[in-house]
C-alpha cells in the first residue's frame, strides 16, 4: 500500500529569541531582526510523513504558504527526504487568520488527493494550534490532534495522542490528517546527497487562483478576526523589598509573612 | 453602528462524567460579559447520560444549560462534538462562545469556527466587553468581545476582535480566569438538542485512553516552591520539598528544571505548563523568563531568590533575596519551624 502525504510547514520567526532589538518603539516585533526558522512541531510532523513513506511506500509532498523566502523550508524538507515541494504564495493571502490560512491550505492539500495529511501541533509565531484541525475540517477528514505515535493495522490508523489527561488510542480511517507533537520524535537529519541535488531549488509557486480559492476568503477579506492592538510583553518592576541573605533578614520576612497571614 | 444579541455560551467540559475546572471558570467570566451585555449566561453540556451535571454549572453562574445528551458522544470524538455543537449554536444563536484551551477545546473550537466560518481567537488571558473602530473604515462596533492573548512565544500581547462575524468565539487558557463562589440550590433552565448523529458514520473509533493519576495539585495549592535550573540538581530538590513541607505547600518547577529531569513534568509552571495563583510563591533559582512568569505572576505575593540580582524574576517579586538558595532555603525552613 503506497500512500500519499501531504505535509504543511511554516517558516517561522525565532521567537526563541526575542530580545530588545527585536521590538520596534511602537512595541511591535521587528521580524527582520529574528532569524526565520522551520517551525520546530512540523519538523516532527515531516519526520511522521518520511516514516510513513519509509514503512509503507508512497511519497512525501511539502507545502507552505508565505513569501518567496519561505522556499528555504521547503528545500529544507526535500534535504530530508520529501520527494515534492511547493510555495503557495499570492499578495491575496496577506493578512490571513487561521480561518483563511486553513482555506488556503485546503485548496493546496486537496489537489494532491492525500491518505495522511500531516501539520505541526502549533506555529510558534501565531501560537494558535488552529490551521490543522481547520484544514481538515474543510476537506472533510477527521482530524487527530496531538499525535504522539502511529502506525497502520488492516488499512486504518492506530493513532496515540495525548487528550491531556491521558493518552489515547484511536483507530481512524484514512484520509485523515494529523496535528504532531515534539514526542512523536526528531527530524531525520538531512541527506547530503539530497542536499548537493536540490541545493538551488526553486519551488513551484501557486497563485490563489491556481489552486481555485475564492477571492472573499483569502487574506483580510475572508479573516474574521483582526488584531486591534499589540502590546509587548515589558516587566514594569513594580520594586521589591530586598531581604538581606542572613537569619535576621530571613526571621524578619517570616514574621511579616505569619503578620499578613500570607503564612499560618 | 451594530448592535448584537444572542446569549453568552460557554462549553462545558466533562470527561467520565466529570466536569473540569475550566468549565466553572468559563462561568466565571462568561457571567460578568453577560451582565454587561444583559443576555442570559449558558453552558452547553455534551456527553451521554451527563444531565445531573447541569445542577453544578447553575450553582457555578449558568442561566441555562443546553444539553446535547447522546451514546455517540459518550467518549469525546472530535468531529461527533462538532457536528452536535454547530447545530446547537446554529439554533439558539449565541454572540459569544467561549472554550478551555485545554486539549479538548483546541481540538473543538477549530473545527467549529471552520464549519461556522467564524473567527477564533486562541488560548485568551483576559476578555472585555468594549466599543471598537475599524481604522481603515472608521464604522465603529459596540459591545464587542475585546480577546487578549499572549503570542509569539509569550513575547507580546495581542487584542483581538471578531466585529463582523458571528458568533465570536475564544479559546480561554486554564486557571486564569476565577470561577464564582457556588451558590447552592441556584435554578436554571435545561434545553435539550439532539445531536443530529444518526445514520452518521464517524471514521475515528475510540481504542482506549490511560489516564495520568496525578498527585500534585498544584492549582489548589495555598502555597507553592517553585525550582529553576539554579536547584542543581535533583537530589537537591529535597530542600524546595521540605520548605514546602513546612508551609504546608506544593512544590513546582520551570521548564529548564523539568528538562533536566529535576522534577516531573506536570509540576512545569508556565505557558506549556500549569498557571497557578497562589496566595504565596516562593521562586528558587528561576531566571524568570516570560514563558514561566506567564504561569506564576498573578501569585498574591512572590518571593524570589536568586544569586543574580539582574534575574528577571526579581521585577514581578514582592520580596527579593539575592543569594544562593541553598543557604537561603534551611535558613527560611529554620525561621518557619521556629515559630510555629
Ligand atoms: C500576534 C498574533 C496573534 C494572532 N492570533 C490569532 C488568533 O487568535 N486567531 C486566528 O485565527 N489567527 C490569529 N493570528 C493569525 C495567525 O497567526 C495566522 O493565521 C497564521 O497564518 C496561522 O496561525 P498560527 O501561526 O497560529 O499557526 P498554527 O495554527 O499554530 O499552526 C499549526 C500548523 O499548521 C500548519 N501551518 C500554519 N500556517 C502555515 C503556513 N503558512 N504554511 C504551511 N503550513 C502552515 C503548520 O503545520 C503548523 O505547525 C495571529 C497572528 C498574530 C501575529
Ligand atoms: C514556546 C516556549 C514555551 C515555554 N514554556 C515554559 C513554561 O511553561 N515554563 C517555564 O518555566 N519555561 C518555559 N519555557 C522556557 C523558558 O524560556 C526558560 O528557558 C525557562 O523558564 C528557564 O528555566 P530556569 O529559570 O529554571 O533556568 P535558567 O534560565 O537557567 O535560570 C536559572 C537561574 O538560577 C539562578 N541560580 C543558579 N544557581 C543558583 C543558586 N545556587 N541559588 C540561587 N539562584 C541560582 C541563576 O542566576 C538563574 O537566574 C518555554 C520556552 C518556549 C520557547
Amino acid at each position: 500500500m503506497a500512500y500519499t502525504c501531504v505535509v504543511c510547514v511554516k517558516q517561522v520567526p525565532d521567537t526563541a529569541k526575542v530580545t530588545g532589538k527585536a521590538m520596534k518603539e511602537d512595541g511591535t516585533i521587528n521580524r527582520a531582526a529574528l532569524p526565520a526558522i522551520f517551525n520546530p512541531e512540523d519538523m516532527n510532523a515531516l519526520e511522521a510523513a518520511l516514516s510513513v513513506k519509509e514503512r509503507f511506500g508512497g511519497k512525501v509532498i511539502a507545502v507552505t504558504m508565505g513569501l518567496p523566502a519561505a522556499a528555504a523550508v521547503l528545500r529544507e524538507a526535500l534535504f530530508r527526504g520529501a520527494d515534492e515541494a511547493y510555495l503557495v504564495t499570492d499578495r491575496r493571502a496577506a493578512g490571513s487568520d487561521t480561518l483563511a490560512t486553513s482555506y488556503i491550505l485546503s485548496k493546496a492539500v486537496a489537489k494532491f488527493s492525500p491518505d495522511f495529511v500531516f501539520c505541526g501541533r502549533q506555529a510558534i509565531d501565531g501560537d494558535t494550534a488552529q490551521t490543522g484541525p481547520q484544514i481538515a475540517e474543510k476537506l472533510g477528514f477527521p482530524a487527530v490532534t496531538y499525535l504522539e505515535k502511529l502506525d497502520v493495522e488492516g488499512g486504518k490508523v492506530v493513532a496515540t495522542r495525548d487528550i491531556g489527561t491521558g493518552v489515547e488510542t484511536d483507530r481512524v480511517a484514512l484520509p485523515a490528517l494529523f496535528t504532531v507533537t515534539e514526542k512523536f520524535g526528531e527530524l531525520r537529519p538531512a541527506d547530503v546527497r539530497l542536499v548537493m541535488k536540490y541545493k538551488n531549488f526553486e519551488p513551484k509557486a501557486l497563485s490563489c487562483d491556481d489552486i481555485g480559492c475564492e477571492e472573499g476568503r483569502c487574506g483580510f477579506a475572508g479573516s474574521p478576526t483582526s488584531v486591534n492592538k499589540i502590546e509587548s510583553v515589558v516587566l514594569a518592576g513594580k520594586g521589591f523589598k530586598e531581604i538581606p541573605a542572613d537569619d535576621e533578614g530571613i526571621a524578619a520576612l517570616v514574621k511579616e509573612l505569619r503578620d499578613e497571614r500570607t503564612i499560618g | 453602528m451594530n448592535a448584537r444579541s444572542g446569549d453568552v455560551w460557554a462549553f462545558a467540559e466533562q470527561e467520565d462524567g466529570v466536569l473540569a475546572d475550566i468549565s466553572l471558570e468559563l462561568l466565571g467570566k462568561g457571567r460578568k460579559l453577560a451582565d454587561t451585555l444583559g443576555v442570559k449566561l449558558c453552558a452547553v453540556l455534551m456527553g451521554s447520560g451527563v444531565e445531573g451535571l447541569a445542577q453544578p454549572l447553575f450553582e457555578a453562574g449558568a442561566d441555562v444549560v443546553h444539553v446535547v445528551d447522546d451514546p455517540a458522544l459518550k467518549t469525546y470524538r472530535g468531529l461527533a462534538y462538532r457536528i452536535a455543537l454547530v447545530k446547537a449554536i446554529e439554533k439558539e444563536s449565541p454572540q459569544i462562545v467561549l472554550f478551555g484551551a485545554t486539549h479538548m477545546g483546541r481540538d473543538l473550537a477549530p473545527a467549529v469556527a471552520s464549519a461556522l466560518r467564524c473567527g477564533l481567537t486562541a488560548d485568551c488571558t483576559d476578555l472585555r466587553i468594549g466599543d471598537y473602530e475599524d481604522k481603515k473604515t472608521k464604522e465603529v462596533f459596540r459591545n464587542v468581545l475585546h480577546q487578549i492573548r499572549p503570542a509569539f512565544g509569550g513575547n507580546i500581547i495581542a487584542t483581538i476582535v471578531n466585529a463582523r462575524n458571528w458568533p465570536q468565539m475564544a479559546t480561554v487558557r486554564e486557571g486564569v480566569m476565577k470561577a464564582l463562589e457556588k451558590s447552592p440550590g441556584r435554578k436554571g433552565e435545561i434545553v435539550r438538542h439532539e445531536a443530529g448523529l444518526d445514520g452518521v458514520d464517524i471514521p475515528v473509533e475510540v481504542v482506549e485512553i490511560l489516564r495520568r493519576h496525578s498527585s500534585v495539585n498544584l492549582k489548589g495549592a495555598r502555597v507553592i516552591v517553585c525550582g529553576g535550573a539554579g536547584v542543581g540538581s535533583k537530589e537537591n530538590f529535597a530542600l524546595l520539598h521540605e520548605l514546602a513541607a513546612a508551609l504546608g505547600g506544593a512544590v513546582g518547577g520551570s521548564r529548564a528544571a523539568v528538562d533536566l529531569g529535576y522534577c516531573e513534568h506536570e509540576r512545569q509552571i508556565g505557558q506549556t505548563g500549569v498557571t497557578v495563583r497562589p496566595a504565596l510563591m516562593i521562586s528558587c533559582g528561576v531566571s524568570g523568563a516570560v514563558q514561566h512568569l506567564a504561569g506564576m505572576q498573578d501569585s498574591q505575593k512572590i518571593i524570589a531568590i536568586n544569586t543574580d540580582k539582574d534575574a528577571p524574576i526579581f521585577k514581578v517579586a514582592h520580596y527579593g533575596i539575592v543569594g544562593d538558595l541553598n543557604v537561603v532555603i534551611p535558613k527560611l525552613v529554620k525561621a518557619i519551624r521556629k515559630g510555629s
